[in-house]
Parts: C-alpha cells; sequence; structure tokens
C-alpha cells in the first residue's frame, strides 16, 4: 500500500490514520485469543498475570490447570470431550449425506421451486438458535429422543446441513455437466459416474462444509443445553456451565486446546479453498 | 398429406415433443429424489416442530375441556351484566364435582386465578363445601353456591369463567407485549412499572442495532486493505479475521470475561494510562458495555467477510479512473468506490442484524441484568417457568422478525449469495 510519490500531505495523513484504525481493528479482533493462552499456564489460580507471570519468573508457570482437565476427579472433561467427538462425527457424516444429495439436485437445472426450496433448507442457519432449540426440543420430547445422542446428533445435522449446502452449491456453480454427460454416453451408470466423476471434483466443497458442520456441532450450547441430560454433557455445555458458575483456570486449558483445534481447521479450511479454487480454475 | 407426418419423430416413432418432455419430467423427478431426503427430514424434525409451537402458543384447550357442561350452559346466558341462570351454576358445580373426583380442581382453581384474583381461595373453599357433602344436589343449586362464598355471587367471577371458554387464546402474544385482556374483553395495557417485556424487546432492537452500526464502522476499513493489499501480505491479515471466526463462542466469551473483569487487562491498561483511578476501576462486565464489546468482535468476521467478497471483485482502476477524471480521493471513493460496495454492505449488516437479535450465550455471560436480551427471557421461561406456551409465543414473534428481515435479505442480495470464508 505504498503511496505515490506526488501524493499530498493531507492525503497522506490520512491514509496513516486509516492504517492506524485498520490496525487497531485487527488487534481487537485477535488480541482476546491471546489472552487465554499465556493465562493457562498460570501458577496461581486467579484469572490476571500475577507479578511473577509479568517479570517471566519460570516458578509462576505451570501445567497445573493441563494435568487437572485431563486427571482432575472432579472434572468431566474426558466424558464431556468424548461425547463432543462422537456427536460431532455422526452429525458430520450426516449432513455430509444429506446436504451434498441436496444441492446436487438443487444445482439441476431441472430442479422445480428452487427459490423456496432453498429457503427451507438455509432456514436452520437464519433461524435464532434459541428458537431452534425450542422447536427441536418438542420434537425431540414427543419422540422420545431427549437426552440421547441420538437426539442431540440428529439436531445437530439439522443445524449443519446448511453449511453443506451452501458451501456444496457454491462448488457446482462453475461445475461442467458436459464431463458427467461424457461419462453417462461412454456407458457409466449414475452411481460410478458420481463417485468416479462428480465427487472428486466437487470433494474440496464437500469437505469444507463438512468442515463447518463439524464445527457447528463441535461447538453448539443452546440446542444441547434443552437436549443433554447429565450422561450426553458436551465440552460447550461443560464450558457453559464453568463460565456461569466459577471461572476456573482448567476452562482457560480447555480453551487453548480449542484453539490450536480451531487454528488446524482453519488451516485446512484455507488449503481446501484454495484448492478447490484452482480445481474450478478460478485464479486470483 | 396430414400434419401428423410433418412432426419430427424419434427413431422409436414417438414424437420429439412428447419425448423430449418425457426426458424432462424425468430429470425433475429425479432432482426432486435428490432433494427429497433432506427435505423431508428438515420438515419433519423442524418445520413441523415450529408449527407445534404456534399450536402451544395459542392452546387453551384445558380449561374448555375441563368446564364442558358449563360452557354449554353459558350459551344461554344472555345478559352478561347480570348473574347467570341456575343452569349454569348447576352445571359448574357438576364439573367441578368431576374435577373433584379426578383430583384436578387444583388446576381449575390455578388457571382461574390467572384470569381473575381471588379463584384460588374460592375454588378451594367450595372443594371443602363438596367433601362435607354440604351441598343438597336435589335443591337450588345456585342459592346454595352463592352461599359458599361472597365472590360466587359476583358478575364479574362468571364473566371470567365466561372468557376462558374458547379453546385457543392469543393472551400469550399480548403478554410478549405487556398487555391483556381486561374483564369486558378488551386489550389492555400492564402497568407502566411491569412492563418488562417492551423493555426486552426494545433492547434486544438497540444492542441489534449498534452491534450491527459497531460492525459496519469496524469491518468496512479492514474488509477494503485486506481487498486492495497485495496477495501475500492479506492473507497473513485475513487470519486474525478468519482465526476468531472458527474458534468457539464460549471460548471468544471467555477471553473477554477475563478481559473486562475489574482486575483485567483492560482496567489495568486505563489504570496505566491514567484514565481512571485504581481504587476506582469502573465495571465494564455484567452491563451493556461487555455486551457490545463482546458481541462486536464475535460479529465481526460476519460483516467483514461479505465485505471483502465484493470488494475484491472492484477494479482498482475505476478508482484511477474517477481520480484521473479531477476527482480528489475523497470524492472518487465517495461517488466510485462506496456506491459498488453497497451489495456487500447490505448482505454483511442484515446478516449481523439477524445473528444479534437471537443472541443467548454472550448475553447470558456477560450481559448481567442489563444486558440480557429477549432470547435470555426465552430461556427463562423454557427452563425456570416452565411456561412452555409463553416461551413459545415469544419465540414466535422473534422468529417472524428475523423471517421479514430475512425476506428483505433475499429479495436484496439473495440466499444462495451468502459466502462462507
Amino acid at each position: 500500500m505504498a503511496l505515490p510519490s506526488y501524493t499530498e500531505t493531507r492525503y497522506r495523513v490520512w491514509h496513516y490514520i486509516y492504517i492506524t484504525i485498520c490496525a487497531f481493528v485487527f488487534i481487537f479482533l485477535i488480541a482476546p485469543l491471546f489472552v487465554i493462552f499465556p493465562l493457562s499456564f498460570n501458577a496461581e489460580e486467579f484469572l490476571v498475570f500475577s507479578e511473577g507471570m509479568k517479570n517471566l519468573d519460570p516458578d509462576a508457570f505451570s501445567l497445573r490447570w493441563y494435568n487437572d482437565m485431563i486427571y482432575g476427579t472432579k472434572n468431566p472433561w474426558g466424558l464431556a470431550a468424548k461425547n463432543s467427538f462422537i456427536i460431532a462425527i455422526f452429525a458430520t457424516i450426516g449432513s455430509i449425506i444429506l446436504g451434498t444429495l441436496a444441492a446436487l439436485g438443487l444445482s439441476s437445472r431441472h430442479m422445480p421451486y428452487k427459490g423456496l426450496i432453498m429457503a427451507t433448507l438455509i432456514s436452520p442457519m437464519i433461524v435464532p438458535l434459541i428458537i431452534s432449540g425450542v422447536a427441536i426440543f418438542f420434537f425431540m420430547a414427543k419422540a422420545g429422543l431427549a437426552a440421547t445422542h441420538t437426539g442431540i446428533v440428529l439436531a445437530h445435522i439439522i443445524l449443519g446441513t446448511p453449511f453443506v449446502v451452501i458451501t456444496v452449491t457454491a462448488t457446482l456453480s462453475g461445475f461442467d455437466h458436459s464431463v458427467t454427460r461424457a461419462a453417462a454416453s461412454l456407458g457409466s451408470n449414475p452411481v460410478n459416474t458420481f463417485m468416479k466423476i462428480t465427487l472428486p471434483l466437487i470433494l474440496p466443497g464437500v469437505i469444507s462444509g463438512g468442515l463447518f458442520a463439524f464445527v457447528t456441532s463441535f461447538d453448539e450450547v443452546v440446542v444441547v443445553l434443552f437436549l443433554a441430560g447429565l450422561e450426553n454433557t458436551t465440552i460447550p455445555i461443560q464450558m457453559w456451565t464453568g463460565l456461569r458458575e466459577q471461572l476456573s483456570p482448567t476452562i482457560l486449558a480447555v480453551a487453548t486446546c480449542l484453539i490450536i483445534l480451531s487454528t488446524l481447521i482453519l488451516i485446512s479450511a484455507e488449503l481446501l479453498r484454495r484448492r478447490s479454487e484452482r480445481l474450478r480454475g478460478i485464479n486470483r | 398429406m396430414s400434419s401428423e407426418t410433418k412432426q419430427i419423430l424419434t427413431t422409436d416413432g414417438i414424437p420429439l415433443e412428447v419425448s423430449l418432455k418425457k426426458a424432462e419430467k424425468k430429470n425433475k423427478i429425479k432432482a426432486f429424489l435428490l432433494v427429497a431426503p433432506l427435505l423431508l427430514f428438515l420438515i419433519i424434525t423442524y418445520i413441523f416442530p415450529i408449527g407445534d409451537m404456534f399450536m402451544r402458543s395459542v392452546d387453551d384447550k384445558m380449561i374448555t375441556n375441563m368446564l364442558p357442561k358449563t360452557f354449554k350452559a353459558m350459551e344461554k346466558w344472555e345478559n352478561l351484566d347480570e348473574l347467570p341462570p341456575e343452569e349454569v351454576f348447576s352445571a359448574f358445580y357438576f364439573d367441578f364435582k368431576l374435577l373433584v373426583k379426578k383430583q384436578e380442581q387444583g388446576k381449575l382453581g390455578q388457571r382461574l386465578n390467572k384470569e381473575k384474583n381471588g379463584f384460588n381461595s374460592i375454588t378451594k373453599k367450595l372443594l371443602r363445601q363438596i367433601k362435607r357433602k354440604k351441598i343438597d344436589e336435589n335443591a337450588n343449586i345456585k342459592e346454595q353456591l352463592m352461599k359458599v362464598h361472597k365472590r360466587w355471587r359476583s358478575v364479574e367471577y362468571w364473566q371470567a369463567i365466561k372468557r376462558t371458554a374458547p379453546p385457543y387464546t392469543m393472551a400469550k402474544y399480548l403478554k410478549g407485549m405487556d398487555m391483556y385482556f381486561a374483564a369486558d374483553g378488551s386489550v389492555a395495557q400492564v402497568e407502566e412499572d411491569r412492563r418488562i417485556h417492551r423493555i426486552l424487546w426494545l433492547r434486544t432492537l438497540e444492542i441489534a442495532f449498534f452491534v450491527t452500526l459497531f460492525c459496519f464502522f469496524m469491518g468496512y476499513p479492514i474488509a477494503h486493505l485486506l481487498a486492495t493489499l497485495p496477495m501475500k501480505y492479506s492473507n497473513l491479515l485475513m487470519i486474525c479475521v478468519l482465526l476468531p471466526f472458527w474458534t468457539s463462542l464460549l471460548v471468544r466469551t471467555a477471553s473477554w470475561m477475563i478481559l473486562l473483569q475489574q482486575q483485567g487487562l483492560v482496567n489495568d491498561f486505563f489504570v496505566m494510562i491514567g484514565l481512571v483511578a485504581d481504587d476506582n476501576r469502573p465495571e465494564m462486565m455484567y452491563n451493556k458495555v461487555g455486551t457490545y464489546v463482546a458481541m462486536t468482535q464475535i460479529l465481526l468476521p460476519f460483516m467483514v467477510l461479505p465485505l471483502y467478497s465484493v470488494m475484491k471483485t472492484i477494479s482498482p482502476s475505476l478508482m484511477r479512473a474517477g481520480k484521473s477524471l479531477g476527482g480528489t480521493p475523497f470524492v472518487a471513493f465517495w461517488k466510485v468506490y462506496f456506491p459498488l460496495t453497497i451489495p456487500g454492505i447490505g448482505a454483511g449488516c442484515l446478516l449481523v442484524f439477524i445473528l444479534a437479535i437471537g443472541y443467548y450465550i454472550t448475553p447470558a455471560l456477560v450481559g448481567g441484568a442489563s444486558g440480557t436480551l429477549i432470547s435470555n427471557q426465552i430461556a427463562f421461561h423454557m427452563k425456570t417457568t416452565l411456561d412452555w406456551s409463553f416461551a413459545s409465543a415469544m419465540g414466535l414473534m422473534l422468529l417472524t422478525g428475523v423471517l421479514v428481515i430475512y425476506w428483505i435479505y433475499n429479495k436484496l442480495v439473495g440466499v444462495d449469495n451468502i459466502k462462507l470464508g
């Protein structure tokens, strides 16, 4: 963003003000995440930087909260993590299958009532979570699925499919349908065509939609709060309870792990996006 | 020659038009079958339950089913300013006796008490009289009932019972707007100091509006910077937007709880630069300030991403052309660049507003009493008071608002234009 040499002084000043504003906004966005990291290594029980930490005294740092997170007897983090992963994985698989099929149908130019159906399929993303929570709770209670893993998985499939539908439809928008026709004319049946031709081409979109669905499920707390019993506790529920009752450094240890996880997901999502753009021939 | 022979035929001898229509129809069905599983799934588990919420919110069948004979007899009650005729009294007495047998008279008392204060005690009194067998069923029941308690002699109580007759009621919706049905059936306002819901609705709108505004003023410059910087720098800075986007909402809320607490870093910083005294640190959490700050940071990526994707498509030569035609940079920006970004602004603002209006977790954690929103109230009624029909009614009122915005969004931008990441 180097300015041309002929720029007048007042625009030069304005430009630097603009850069400073941007810098502050970026700090505002990212800095809060970095507060958690050092505090999770605090040797003391308080959630403030101790004198020792400010002086970088090694004794002020410890791994005791990580120890507490894994081995602590009162902390159901182990069960919560297990549940969270199981629920998120099944919800992701369900969302991917239902969402991809629907996206394939929606991208067909023969699809009737496209706008209306798209709006319906996307609605769980737009409707406030609290309302989805109430509605899904009424359904699960009637179906006898409240406080079961199945119920929560189904609820998360509802919330996750819109992301898959959106990403896969976006990938399919640049899709050259003549390749599937070519495959068909060469004698391939539809299933074979899908597996051998379509799927590999839209895979980046499918996986990135799946990542969204995974994160949605893994991070979901509003609906789970209505549905979960004691045995279905998840990481977000434990964090919610912890944050409401008493902010303990163990939560920060968990939060640090979650930030690392989200960094990994961010990297894979970025790589996938680039690969998808390359595959579809979009050069930016 | 007849016209039929002129028709183009396929190799099987079927007219091409028919064959084409058949193929089209087949394709339509094929496309629909692909969408059908998800559509059915959503309709059963999601769309119907929302309809179920509506049924619950207007449902008032309980009392209709409890007093069937009474309401039947009340049809003959013509002059509503006078006490109902004898049949109504005796019908009510027998309905009530049946309820006593099923031990449901308590529910009736509670429900009627909501309609008019004082029902609870007079139904209890009637119960005692029935248990002691003080009422002679062969004599005039009206006279006896009127002796049980003086309120049974008051026409207002009988009017209240009559008001509960219809199986459906809009009372919950009125309650959500701090209104109620007065004795004569007209809509009345709750006293001024008890209008809690209206305050919540206004506060929700206010917070959603200002959060959208803050997100816009913070998101626009950085989206512009990201769109104009060379790729290698902008990719790096994009992480600052995407990492919070992918990070758990609870983690981000937790970090704001740490930063904003009284001994937190933000207060430390204010003390350091001498803005506030060390012994007089301001409370920044558990009030509106906390809600604004945390929600703005959490929703900012949803503003930046649509803006960025629009700005990315604007060619830099347009600005140069504007400047070369004599516009100052400000004029060129305002007359050329800004109008081109309006679709992105619309998308970002509506997305943030829709998300903010239904926010629940962050306000509940950092909002305290003055930062709670309508969603918190819905959750409160779902979990604590167990008034599910009221929670449903408020949820549907909120949903109506969101759907209106969604509809505008769809008209302006189109749902299929939503971009993620």
